[in-house]
């Protein structure tokens, strides 16, 4: 196997507030690796945020080691940081984020922008990613005549045009009505497959982690489960319910390892980059 | 290509918010247009002042008491015709010497009347002053010789007083003593605000008779050639010193005259200059600002920019462009605003304006300046936000 898409390992990142040291994450470590789809869920304030903006590059950690594309964060300088994450990372929001007065094609081709990409190249690609998306029709709609499937669609599309490893899509389907986010799902799981990047979602919709074959939880800025399934949710109608005891396990197994903890730090490290032995990760350590 | 792109999207957002944009351009054009048509009228005049003094005629010397300097008091003239004579032997040729004694009058023509400057003149004053009739002739040496009451209009008077009638041979009563209207003035137009067509002259015997003094204000030369003009003028003043040693005199060139304006001028148009560009600083402070909300209201779109991957100096650029492009329209507009309204003046107005290629340079270029300047803290304050802050914002 190659390299790993982005490898955290031992990863704080901590605020000041007035002065006083606010911890978002207290040490996590994981491994996301080429093609995987990863559901991230955990309460608000539990830190998931904080890591989905780590692991794509918008933030980074205070503590530990973040690796993302090969590259040590810790080593880029702010316009490397941004030129990797055009390189690696797409971006998918809750509220979409779409240039207003932009039409979908034009958003689409932002990224190309930012990657010095010419014009008509740039909408070539965007006008093909858009068809792969399904909106081969809209290209030249702005996001105010699109409806809400449609526009995070059309994010979708911009955070693919790049060809990046991962995929990190932020509650996909936090501003979307269920039948509307069950096919932007359907899509996310699609392009996964088809295309080999990583999907990594960030939710709190048990239900729509459940569809992932690897679930992290997290909670109090700690990763309290990381478990694999060998049968995607999404290829079995009957999947969400035969998952349904595991998303509950969680909390369970959470709480379970919370008092064993400060050990557990590293036992979550281990317990990520257990599901894939990786003899390197502990070596390089 | 990324500039390119950066030029779209600050078009886009000029475009997105017309209002504001227009308000912000206007303070811009406002400074623009003021400085190119501040500037185009103190052209304008020093230029007009310029080609009066030089249409006075060549090689001419200005002998006065006194001193020629700013801020000394006029002195009363201690010259008399038999000085004027004098001069005369200096110079070598009388027709070269011409005199004035100048004081304001009520000149009336039947029930008319318009209060102007009589000038007693000598016979050579078209000579060595280029000037021009309309009808009639000139003052005669005989005129002067025998002070007759004969008088030439300024362009001026002859409408005032004989609106529908042909003045030549006509009485006007110049300070209550009647004259024989001999001749019109071309016109002249005006100076600084000053109408050159307001004057009469008479015989210098016959103003001196009707005012009772001997005093002659002032003596012209005109020099048979420039080279020598200054160390004619020397001699002039040594002659006139010897007979008055009580009193200074001094002998001016017009290049001397039109120095001394010229710098009059310059300091005027550039005080005004400066008070325009005043205006063109708050045009600025109000780019600033608006670019300071523009960073704002869009911090969400730079988030989003920053997250796909644009860079701080990326950001930076297009909210600097923004601004530039802001002056540059505003710049543009006042540009061609003061143009047509310094156009306008020059032709509907007494007050000349020309315009300068140098103005029009400076005030576009300042006005790009201004868009840097004032844009460059809102583009780095924009190309600095935290991408994830960025995102969070409402």
């Amino acid at each position: 196997m190659t390299v790993a898409a982005v490898e955290a390992v031992d990863v704080s990142r901590a605020y000041e507030l007035d002065g006083v040291s606010v911890s978002a994450l207290r040490g996590v470590s994981l491994t996301i690796d080429q093609g995987e789809y990863v559901a991230v869920i955990g309460p608000s304030g539990s830190g998931k945020s904080t890591l989905m903006h780590l692991l794509g590059g918008l933030d980074r950690p205070t503590g530990g080691r973040l690796v993302i594309g090969g590259r040590d964060v810790a080593t880029l300088t702010a316009p490397e940081l941004a030129t990797l994450r055009n390189e690696t990372i797409g971006f998918v929001f809750q509220a979409f984020h779409l240039l207003a007065r932009t039409s979908a094609v034009d958003n689409v081709a932002l990224p190309l922008v930012y990657r010095g990409v010419g014009a008509r190249q740039r909408r070539e690609r965007a006008a093909a990613m858009l068809g792969r998306v399904g909106l081969g029709h809209r290209l030249h709609h702005r996001p105010n005549q699109l409806s809400g499937g449609e526009q995070q669609r059309v994010a979708i599309a911009r955070a693919l045009v790049t060809e990046p490893a991962v995929l990190l899509a932020d509650e996909p389907t936090g501003n979307l009505d269920s039948v509307t986010g069950e096919a932007v799902l359907e899509l996310l799981e699609r392009l996964n497959a088809e295309s080999g990047v990583a999907l990594v979602m960030v939710t709190h919709d048990q239900e729509v982690a459940a569809r992932a074959r690897r679930r992290i939880a997290v909670r109090d800025g700690l990763i309290r489960s990381d478990t694999a399934h060998d049968r995607p949710g999404s290829a079995d109608p009957d999947g969400p319910a035969t998952l349904d005891p595991a998303p509950s396990a969680e909390p369970r197994s959470a709480s379970g390892s919370g008092p064993g903890h400060p050990s557990g730090g590293s036992g979550g490290a281990t317990g990520a980059t257990g599901r894939l032995p990786r003899p390197g990760d502990g070596s390089g350590r | 290509m990324r500039v390119a792109e950066a030029w779209r999207v600050a078009l886009d957002a000029l475009r997105a918010n017309r209002m504001r944009s227009l308000l912000t351009m206007l303070g811009v054009i406002i400074g623009v247009a003021s400085v190119v048509i501040l500037v185009a009228i103190g052209t304008g005049t020093k230029r007009q002042v310029e080609q009066q003094v030089e249409g006075l005629g060549s090689n001419l010397l200005l002998v006065v008491p006194g001193k020629i300097e700013v801020g000394t008091a006029p002195v009363v003239s201690p010259l008399d015709l038999k000085d004027v004579d004098a001069v005369s032997r200096v110079v070598g040729d009388p027709g070269r010497v011409a005199v004035t004694v100048a004081s304001g009058a009520t000149a009336r023509a039947g029930n008319r009347s318009d209060f102007t400057t009589v000038q007693g003149v000598l016979e050579t004053t078209p000579s060595v002053f280029t000037r021009s009739l309309a009808r009639g002739r000139y003052l005669s040496g005989a005129d002067v010789d025998t002070s007759r009451r004969v008088a030439v209009l300024g362009a001026s008077v002859a409408r005032t007083l004989f609106p529908d009638r042909d003045p030549l041979g006509q009485q006007v009563t110049l300070a209550g003593v009647r004259f024989r209207v001999i001749g019109v003035f071309a016109p002249l137009g005006q100076s600084l605000g000053v109408d050159r067509d307001d004057e009469v002259h008479v015989p210098v015997t016959a103003a001196q008779r009707l005012w009772g003094t001997q005093r002659i204000d002032g003596i012209a030369v005109k020099a048979p050639d420039r080279e020598r003009i200054d160390q004619l003028g020397e001699r002039i003043v040594a002659e006139l010193s010897r007979r008055h040693p009580d009193t200074e005199f001094s002998a001016v060139t017009q290049q001397q005259i039109l120095g001394v304006l010229g710098d009059i001028l310059g300091v005027l148009t550039g005080v005004l200059a400066a008070i325009a560009g005043i205006s063109l600083l708050v045009g600025g402070v109000g780019v600033s600002n608006i670019m300071l909300v523009s960073v704002r209201e869009r911090t969400r779109e730079i988030g989003l920019r920053k997250a796909v991957g644009a860079r701080p100096r990326d950001i930076g650029v297009q909210f600097l462009l923004e601004a530039v492009l802001l002056t540059s329209i505003g710049g543009l507009t006042g540009m061609a605003l003061g143009v047509g309204t310094a156009l306008l003046v020059d032709a509907f107005s007494p007050i000349p304006a020309a315009i300068t290629w140098w103005s029009l340079a400076l005030a576009f270029g300042v006005s790009a300046a201004v868009g840097i300047v004032f844009g460059v803290v809102p583009a780095q304050r924009a190309g600095r936000l935290d991408p994830v802050v960025a995102l969070r914002a409402e």
